[in-house]
């Protein structure tokens, strides 16, 4: 019963935090845009504009909700729930903190340590297309359409470079938990750097890092909602909370993937050359992790707007001559590499 | 209208049996890369584009018809409406065609102050342009450095005659009011921004190897070609033709003055940008010079030729071009002897750029197409008229 | 030479008329040698106009009309029918020609009978006619032979009228409401 009380404690909070995360990112994104672009931004809901989500979503909620006449019907309602199904769904298993220890029992900051996270993230992952190719085609637009195509390649595309970097990760680490690797990450190595992910696998954080762009559909990658080219892509049709749904499953999607580069690369919870569990109490030092981890991911969050609001957009072929003629032969490399390296060293 | 052509059954959209293997697709009249209400019909084969028709007349409002009905003083904010993104120099374009036909001689000074506008106004209607370009090709960022200087531009066109967009600017024969006294405190400010602006466009862009891949050889046009289809402007000096009316016909003072006629070499989207950017450099480089021979004038010097009440010019025909920001801009106006045109035609410059367009897309992706558009700066109110 | 002699020697007998106007020199030549005209305007190589500016039609029932009526001002106004002037041809078609080389423009005028409203199209010569040749069409019924895709440019296309000719009334004739009747 405690048990599942625990995990129900968890799985609530953890969905709450990321909804706030990405609320709290809607508003982060228009007001750096605005930094960047030497305009004020929303600034009049609330204290600096912070309550223009709460605004956007109640006008979100309160619009008509039109289906075009030729759409089909259940698909087309279907396709914002299976996008921003799997981007919460990944949640299960990043670890977002060490843990608590409260008497004597140990509960993980994590709301399911399987251990095969990777296949877990991986298939999420690859779930999130279905949700924009069906968009897409349900619409009933030549535009959602294109967007909708436009979008499979993309992720298709880059499924792979993003899995061959994962491989690497694996390697490293002999482990498919992303707990273990969290754990693997502490202390340093070659005497002077952290051990973190980035510095064992320097290349496959880059690879990494341009696929997580390209999976999130953000700008340079942000072909399959190019509003200058096709619209709005696969969500043209869309209004209403539909809309919301897409929109704001984006803002999941960088929410997670954030996540997901800092338990990989970044060290998760563990801060460089400084062992917290030595010197904070035991609930402390849960809250600690939770704050360290939360931080790393809030400046990769801000790398997603600062890249989104600096660079323009790729071309469709220049996308896939990207992913498939450049990253994965470097992702075929590094594995190989890292391979070497780890028979050679063990 | 072709209410027809755009409610495709969603089977034939599907299937593509509707136009072979191709796909046929509505870019436009109201898309957001369409600026203004252009609208192309392209023949899609996947993202490469078979064959693209422009269909233009969305914004047509009989400019010439109504210039035939109003006399020649009432015209003048008429051309405001044509190249909206810079109405003083088609403002100024009227009034010297209809000067040449009554052979005014414009005062030196009035000259002076209306090479100055002018120039703003170029530089205007480039910002506006390298903005948008950016925007189509998904760099949001440089938009707004640029449009704070158009705004700032703008503001002297105000603070000159009351208006921001649609300036009424001049008269037959000259101008009604003279520069204000702290233009050159303003302008001195507004160089070093749109300087600034234009360097912080030039780091963001000019560099950036997304933005010149996307650009560099896309929609590219050879000088033949672009003379063949009567281009002008910066899509001809892009395609490797030094040609401009300020310096091969040069009309009001433009001869004094000393500047360089950048020119491209390919004749793509890149090359397109690059002349506008460094065009406006030029520009900045006219207006201190001009602004040098101003400050010379004496302060009572006149600003307006002595023009009749009633304008009734001599009957006869008259074409006289500029060099409008986007290339020739004439007008022929035959006159009857009455205080009304006989018959008034523009010569818009995109008008020619933009004919050419199924042929500079075809082959290229539909992501190239609108690149390609927003690079030729095809402004719909002198496009239809 | 004066570019007045270079271009009627280039020319010869095409030539019908030739004048010049507050600096503008403009040559008519007769309709059916137009194409003929304007290729040996394009490869003389003394003028070489080789670039077509524009292609501007005009209507010329009023001025005609006022022609007509000049003369007998004295005399009763009924006497000026608006037909007086039908006898000379009504509309007119003028080549905006320039030479890159010389910087010098000419334009080539040619004179189109209401009752044989057809043109040798430019096209063949300069593509940039495309256009300027389909706008004339549209606005004042002057079909070009042998352009390739004579469609209406401005209006849309079902609409009946050539806007641009004198007799249209600046209001129009009430299409648009005929326009949402269709709807």
């Amino acid at each position: 019963m405690g048990e599942i009380l625990i995990a129900l404690i968890k799985v609530v909070f953890i969905w709450v935090w990321v909804l706030l995360c990405a609320v709290v990112m809607t508003w982060v994104e228009r007001r750096g845009a605005a930094m960047i672009q030497d305009r004020p931004g929303p600034n009049r809901a609330g204290p600096f504009g912070l309550l223009q989500p709460l605004a956007d979503g109640i006008k979100l909620f309160t619009k008509e909700d039109i289906v075009p006449a030729k759409a089909k019907k259940i698909l087309f309602m279907l396709g914002p729930l299976l996008f921003s199904f799997p981007a919460f769904s990944t949640f299960a298993v990043v670890p977002f903190g060490d843990k608590f220890v409260i008497d004597g029992k140990e509960i993980l900051l994590q709301v399911s340590n399987v251990n095969i996270g990777f296949l877990y993230i991986v298939a999420l992952g690859s779930m999130a297309v279905y949700g924009i190719i069906l968009g897409g085609w349900a619409s009933n637009n030549k535009y959602s359409i294109l967007g909708g195509l436009r979008s499979t390649a993309q992720l298709v595309s880059y499924e792979v470079p993003w899995g061959l970097a994962l491989l690497a990760i694996a390697l490293v680490y002999g482990t498919f938990s992303l707990r273990d690797i969290a754990l693997a990450q502490s202390g340093t190595f070659l005497g002077v750097l952290p051990n973190w992910g980035v510095f064992k696998q320097p290349l496959g954080f880059i690879l990494f890092m341009v696929a997580a762009y390209a999976e999130a559909n953000r700008v340079p990658f942000d072909l399959p909602e190019a509003e200058s080219e096709i619209v709005s892509g696969y969500h043209t049709e869309y209004g209403s909370m539909r809309l919301g749904l897409y929109l704001f499953g984006e803002y999941v999607n960088i929410v997670t993937l954030s996540s997901l580069i800092t338990t990989f690369y970044f060290g998760a919870w563990h801060l460089p050359y400084i062992d917290m569990s030595a010197f904070l109490g035991p609930i402390s030092y849960g809250i600690a992790s939770f704050i360290v981890f939360f931080l790393k991911v809030a400046f990769f969050l801000w790398l997603f707007v600062w890249v989104r609001w600096t660079v323009p957009r790729f071309r469709y072929d220049q996308v896939m001559t990207l992913g498939w003629r450049e990253l994965i032969p470097l992702g075929l490399f590094n594995i190989f590499v890292t391979a070497l390296v780890i028979q050679l060293t063990a | 209208m072709h209410n027809s052509e755009l409610s495709e059954s969603f089977d034939e959209m599907t299937s593509g049996h509707s136009t072979g293997d191709y796909v046929k697709i509505n870019i436009g009249p109201s898309h957001p890369a369409m600026h203004g209400t252009l609208r192309v019909v392209a023949l899609t084969d996947g993202e490469s584009i078979v064959s693209a028709d422009p269909e233009i007349g969305y914004l047509h409002r009989g400019v010439e018809k109504l210039g035939e009905n109003l006399n020649y003083t009432q015209f003048i904010p008429v051309t405001d409406r044509l190249n909206y993104c810079s109405a003083i120099c088609n403002n100024v374009s009227y009034e010297m065609a209809v000067e040449k036909l009554m052979g005014i001689e414009v005062p030196e000074k009035a000259q002076l102050v209306r090479i100055i506008m002018m120039e703003l106004a170029r530089i205007a209607d480039h910002e506006v342009l390298v903005g948008i370009l950016g925007v189509d090709l998904g760099a949001f960022t440089p938009f707004f450095y640029l449009i704070i200087q158009r705004e700032e531009i703008y503001e002297i066109f105000e603070w000159y005659n009351g208006a921001r967009l649609t300036n009424t600017f001049g008269r037959i024969g000259g101008l009604v009011a003279d520069l204000p006294s702290d233009f050159e405190t303003r302008w001195q400010k507004l160089r070093d921004g749109i300087r600034n602006a234009n360097d912080e466009t030039d780091k963001l862009l000019t560099h950036n190897r997304i933005w010149t891949d996307r650009t560099i050889g896309v929609a590219a046009f050879s000088p033949k070609d672009a003379l063949d289809w009567g281009f002008t402007g910066p899509c001809l000096r892009a395609c490797g033709v030094k040609r401009d009316l300020r310096k091969d016909e040069p009309y009001s003072l433009y001869s004094r003055f000393d500047f360089d006629v950048p020119v491209g070499k390919h004749g793509d989207v890149f090359d397109r940008y690059m002349i506008r950017m460094e065009e406006m450099e030029e520009s900045i480089k006219i207006i201190d010079q001009a602004f040098k021979m101003y400050k010379e004038m004496p302060a009572d010097a006149p600003l307006i030729a002595k023009v009749p009440k009633t304008i009734k010019p001599p009957a006869g025909d008259v074409y006289h071009a500029i060099e409008a920001p986007n290339g020739e801009l004439g007008f022929f106006i035959r006159s009857d002897g009455s205080d009304k045109p006989y018959r008034l035609k523009i010569r818009p410059p995109c008008y020619m750029v933009y004919q050419a367009f199924g042929e500079m897309v075809k082959g290229e992706m539909i992501a190239d197409m609108i690149a390609c558009l927003s690079s030729l700066n095809v402004i719909a109110g002198e496009l239809d008229r | 030479m004066s570019q007045q002699t270079l271009v009627s020697a280039c020319l010869g007998d095409m030539v019908v008329s030739i004048s010049e106007f507050v600096g503008d020199l403009t040559v008519e030549v007769s309709k059916n040698k137009i194409i003929h005209a304007l290729e040996k305007l394009k490869s003389d190589p003394s003028l070489q106009f080789d670039f077509l500016s524009d292609v501007v039609g005009i209507d010329n029932l009023g001025l005609h009309a006022k022609k007509a009526k000049a003369p007998k001002k004295d005399e009763p106004q009924q006497e000026a029918a608006p037909d007086a002037g039908a006898t000379l041809p009504r509309f007119e078609v003028v080549y905006l020609l320039l030479s890159l080389s010389s910087n010098k423009r000419l334009r080539v005028r040619v004179a189109v009978p209401e009752d044989d409203c057809v043109v040798e199209s430019v096209t063949g010569l300069w593509r940039a006619a495309n256009w300027p040749e389909r706008e004339i069409y549209d606005m004042f019924g002057i079909r070009f032979k042998g352009h390739p895709d004579l469609r209406r440019l401005l209006m849309w296309d079902e609409f009946k009228d050539h806007p641009l000719r004198k007799d249209y009334p600046l209001e129009g004739k009430n299409e648009e409401r005929i326009l949402n009747y269709l709807d």
